[in-house]
C-alpha cells in the first residue's frame, strides 16, 4: 500500500521515499486509534522494502511530535473493567504497541523521525525506533512515566540504553524531566538539529541522500548497526504491566486526568 | 553578570515575542498561565525558548508550580 489515508496518520510513497505523517488533535496522542493506524503501517512496511529507501516520520500536529500515551483513554478504559480484564487489556496494548516498534525498527529501509515540539512517553518511544533523529531547535524530549508510577512500556528503555550512555539514561528515566534538543543532540539522541520549522526539509534531504545507496548494502549496514534488543523488550512488557497492576498508578491516573494544575504534565 | 533585574525583563519580553502579544503588557509578577491563557504544553514551549535564549538548561520540577516571570526568572538566575 503506497498511500495510506487513516484517522491518526497518513503516508504517501514518492521517489523512494514513505512519508508517514501523524495528524490526530491535539498533540498525536497514542491511543487506541492512533495504534490501529500504526499497525496498518507496520503491516504494509514489507510490500514497501521492494522499493523504498528512507522513510520519514513526523507530525503535521502543532504541538509536536507526539505527547506520548492517551492518558484520558487509557484511565477511562482501565476504570470501566473489572481488574483481570484491565490488565489483560493492557497488556494487550502493550504487546499491540511492541509489535508495531520491532516492525518499524527492523525495517530495511532507513527510518527518520523528524521531530519538533513535544516528543514525550509513547511519542519519543515511536521516534527511537527510527534510525535517525532530526530535531527542531525548540523540540523537547521526556520520559514522564515516573510520575504515574509506571515505565515507558512502548520498548523506550531497551531502545534508550542501545543508543544512549547509561547515566543520561538513568537522569532522563529517573527524574522524569525533559530535555531540549541542544542537550539531546549533546548526548547522541538526536542527530542533527534543524532550524524551527525545518525538522522536515532537513529530514527530507537526508532522505534524498539516503536514495543515493545501493539497497543490499543500506540493509545489512543497518542490520548490523542496529541490533533489536528483544529479550529486554520482552522484560520491559513484563514491568510494565507488573506495575500497572498496583491501585497507585489507576490513582495517579486518575490525578492526572482530574487534575486543574496549569501544567498536569509537570506533578 | 546579569541582575535579576535584567533577567526578568529579558524573560517578559522573550515572553511577549513569543505568544506575540503587545509590547508593554506583560509585567514581571504576572500570572503568565492566566495572563497569556497558555496551558502546559505552552508553557514547555517558552520554557525550550528560554533555554535556548540564555544557553541553560531548568529541569522540569525547578519551575514546577512557577507561575510569575519574576520567579521564573529567579529560578533562571541561579543556573546562569
Amino acid at each position: 500500500m503506497k498511500s495510506f489515508s487513516g484517522k491518526a496518520l497518513r503516508w504517501e510513497w514518492r521517489d523512494g521515499v514513505v512519508e508517514l505523517t501523524l495528524d490526530r488533535e491535539p498533540a498525536n496522542e497514542i491511543g487506541t486509534v492512533m495504534l490501529t493506524d500504526l499497525e496498518k503501517f507496520a503491516a504494509a512496511i514489507k510490500a514497501l522494502e521492494a522499493d523504498t529507501a528512507a522513510c520519514i516520520i513526523s507530525s503535521s500536529q502543532k504541538r509536536g511530535f507526539s505527547a506520548g500515551a492517551d492518558l484520558r483513554e487509557l484511565y477511562h478504559g482501565a476504570i470501566a473493567l473489572p481488574e483481570k480484564e484491565r490488565n489483560a487489556g493492557v497488556r494487550d496494548f502493550v504487546e499491540r504497541s511492541h509489535a508495531i516498534a520491532n516492525a518499524i525498527d527492523a525495517a530495511s529501509f532507513v527510518t527518520i523521525a523528524a521531530v519538533h515540539g513535544v516528543c514525550f512517553g509513547g511519542g519519543l518511544e515511536l521516534a527511537l525506533t527510527c534510525d535517525i533523529i532530526i530535531a527542531d531547535k525548540m523540540a523537547r524530549f521526556a520520559f514522564p512515566e515516573l510520575r504515574l508510577g509506571l515505565i515507558p512500556g512502548f520498548g523506550g528503555i531497551p531502545r534508550l540504553k542501545r543508543d544512549l550512555g547509561n547515566a543520561f539514561v538513568r537522569d532522563l528515566r529517573l527524574t522524569g524531566r525533559s530535555v531540549n534538543a541542544t542537550r539531546a543532540q549533546a548526548v547522541g539522541l538526536v542527530a542533527q538539529l534543524a532550524g524551527e520549522g525545518e525538522a522536515l526539509k532537513v529530514a527530507r534531504a537526508t532522505a534524498a541522500q539516503i536514495t543515493k545507496f545501493d539497497a543490499t548494502t543500506r540493509a545489512a549496514a543497518k542490520k548490523f548497526l542496529k541490533p533489536i534488543p528483544y529479550a529486554e523488550l520482552k522484560q520491559e512488557v513484563e514491568i510494565f504491566c507488573e506495575l500497572f497492576a498496583r491501585p497507585a498508578v489507576l490513582a495517579a491516573l486518575k490525578k492526572f486526568v482530574e487534575s486543574n494544575d496549569a501544567m498536569p504534565y509537570l506533578p | 553578570m546579569r541582575t535579576l533585574e535584567q533577567t526578568t525583563q529579558e524573560v517578559v519580553d522573550l515572553a511577549t515575542r513569543h505568544f506575540n502579544v503587545a509590547a508593554g503588557s506583560l509585567s514581571p509578577s504576572d500570572d503568565f498561565f492566566k495572563k497569556l491563557g497558555i496551558d502546559s504544553l505552552q508553557a514547555l514551549e517558552l520554557l525550550s525558548r528560554l533555554e535556548n535564549y540564555f544557553g541553560i538548561e531548568l529541569p522540569d520540577y525547578e519551575v514546577q508550580g512557577v507561575s510569575d516571570f519574576r520567579t521564573l526568572a529567579e529560578r533562571i538566575q541561579s543556573r546562569l
